[in-house]
């Protein structure tokens, strides 16, 4: 680690490679599981921050890629990463096909700084995902519940099927407690299941009624997902008088 | 250490050596950005030119469209992992733009300002000498919003973050200041041959 004291602290101290052991592999979804890893050298971080993951092959070849991290920030020492597996991916079939408990990943984090909620940060806070985009969701909704704030969210989610919506049953418990935690799904290729819920692509009208669920204007809009979906998303809140500043997006490409 | 298991993709052997460690090739082109596309309609965009905080020069889109035009072919590196080959860029480059203004580089470093709010550091000497260009056209075509339009930097031999959409303004500042991303944790300069994504990279 190279530290020079004479510069001020803009930068913490440089992000370390580690070896990281996957404990469980959970099946969430039919195209997504989730990897829990446990650090040697656990770090902190801000719900919505993701991982440089780095796989090498036995001749020195590397790929690397980025995962969101879907666990809420805890002292556990382990984190979650849940990865949808890509037809065509290189990183992504060597998790679902290959990667076993006990195997060694390496990985360094926390990275991202802009795409997070801390529990200082006021409500109302919007959230809209996409597929694997409600992973870093996932982990503010976490941080939220575990730390028993009741700072007002509504999630929007999309999915193409109801068994696609990624932590669809823990999402639905949260929501049962009715804390200031609201849940809107939006299902591409089935019918909705609950009331209120969508059945179609996300447009300016269904983002409309989201923002109706809340008593004020959104403090903070944090929209995560493909890109076509972001944008979709964004310009839509922009449509709804949202003002572009407090519209936050990670796109995943 | 090896990833057991892991065999990995390797790149054509006749692209390898054009592909930086931890990248690889991509036939599109991803849209990574923080914040929604802004959409800056053409009679209200403009470009100025600062040396700290003082106005050297501003153009709008008339003014800047009639500057002597430059054409690149690069390969530009994305530190999310992506490296796309061969993209046809064309625009002013940032030689022209200096000498349009009349300016000798006054100081090292300058941060470039963009449309929403983003912004990047890039020393002088990455962006001058036929390095670096503000982009109007993308594959002969006039560049697309969702990819910086109407007008970004490109700076192709560094990581893309450095290559500001919505660019609106460039300024020379008296020492490196760290712009949107090198505040949060990435690097300050970002070769992508010597993998500088992050700080201590």
């Amino acid at each position: 680690m190279t530290t020079n004291t004479s510069t001020p602290d803009l930068h913490p101290g440089r992000l370390q490679w580690q070896s990281a052991v996957i404990t469980a592999i959970v099946p969430r979804t039919a195209r997504i599981k989730s990897f829990f890893l446990r650090l040697p050298q656990p770090f902190d971080f801000l719900a919505g921050q993701h991982v440089d993951v780095r796989l090498s092959a036995e001749d020195g070849y590397q790929a690397q890629r980025s995962y969101s991290i879907a666990s809420a920030p805890d002292a556990s020492g382990e984190i979650e990463l849940a990865i949808e597996r890509l037809e065509d991916g290189e990183v992504s079939p060597f998790f679902h096909d290959i990667a076993v408990v006990g195997d060694e990943i390496e990985l360094r984090g926390p990275i991202g700084g802009y795409f997070v909620w801390s529990i200082g940060d006021a409500g109302p806070i919007v959230l809209i995902g996409g597929g694997s985009g409600l992973v870093p969701l996932v982990s503010m909704i976490r941080h939220r519940a575990n730390q028993r704030v009741n700072t007002p969210f509504v999630l929007l989610a999309s999915a193409r099927t109801w068994d696609d919506v990624l932590y669809r049953d823990e999402l639905l418990q949260y929501a049962a407690r009715q804390d200031g935690f609201q849940l809107v799904l939006t299902t591409t290729r089935e019918g909705a299941r609950r009331p209120g819920d969508f059945e179609r692509r996300i447009d300016r009208q269904m983002i409309a009624s989201m923002l109706a669920c809340l008593s004020q204007t959104p403090r903070q809009c944090l929209v995560c997902g493909s890109n076509p979906f972001v944008e979709a998303a964004s310009q839509a809140l922009i449509a709804a008088a949202v003002n572009a500043d407090v519209i936050r997006t990670e796109r995943y490409g | 250490m090896a990833t057991r298991g892991f065999g990995g993709r390797r790149p054509p052997r006749d692209t390898a050596g054009r592909i930086p460690p931890g990248q690889s090739a991509t036939d599109g082109f991803p849209v990574l950005a923080a914040t929604p596309t802004p959409y800056i309609p053409l009679d209200q965009w403009s470009f100025t030119l600062k040396v700290g905080p003082r106005t050297v020069a501003t153009w709008n889109w008339e003014q800047f469209n009639a500057l002597p035009r430059t054409q690149f072919t690069r390969d530009i590196h994305c530190v999310t992992k992506w490296t796309k080959l061969d993209t046809i860029w064309e625009g002013v480059s940032i030689d022209d733009l200096l000498k349009a203004a009349g300016l000798e580089p006054p100081t090292k470093f300058t941060l470039a300002h963009s449309y929403g709010g983003y912004s990047t550091n890039v020393p002088i000497d990455d962006l001058t000498g036929g390095k670096a260009m503000v982009a109007l056209r993308y594959d002969g075509k006039p560049l697309e919003p969702d990819h910086g339009g109407p007008a970004r930097l490109l700076v192709p031999h560094l990581y893309f973050w450095k290559s500001a959409k919505w660019v609106n303004g460039l300024q020379f500042t008296q020492r490196d200041e760290a712009g949107f991303w090198e505040l949060r944790g990435y690097h300050m300069r970002g070769d992508p041959w010597k993998e500088e994504r992050f700080a201590g990279d």
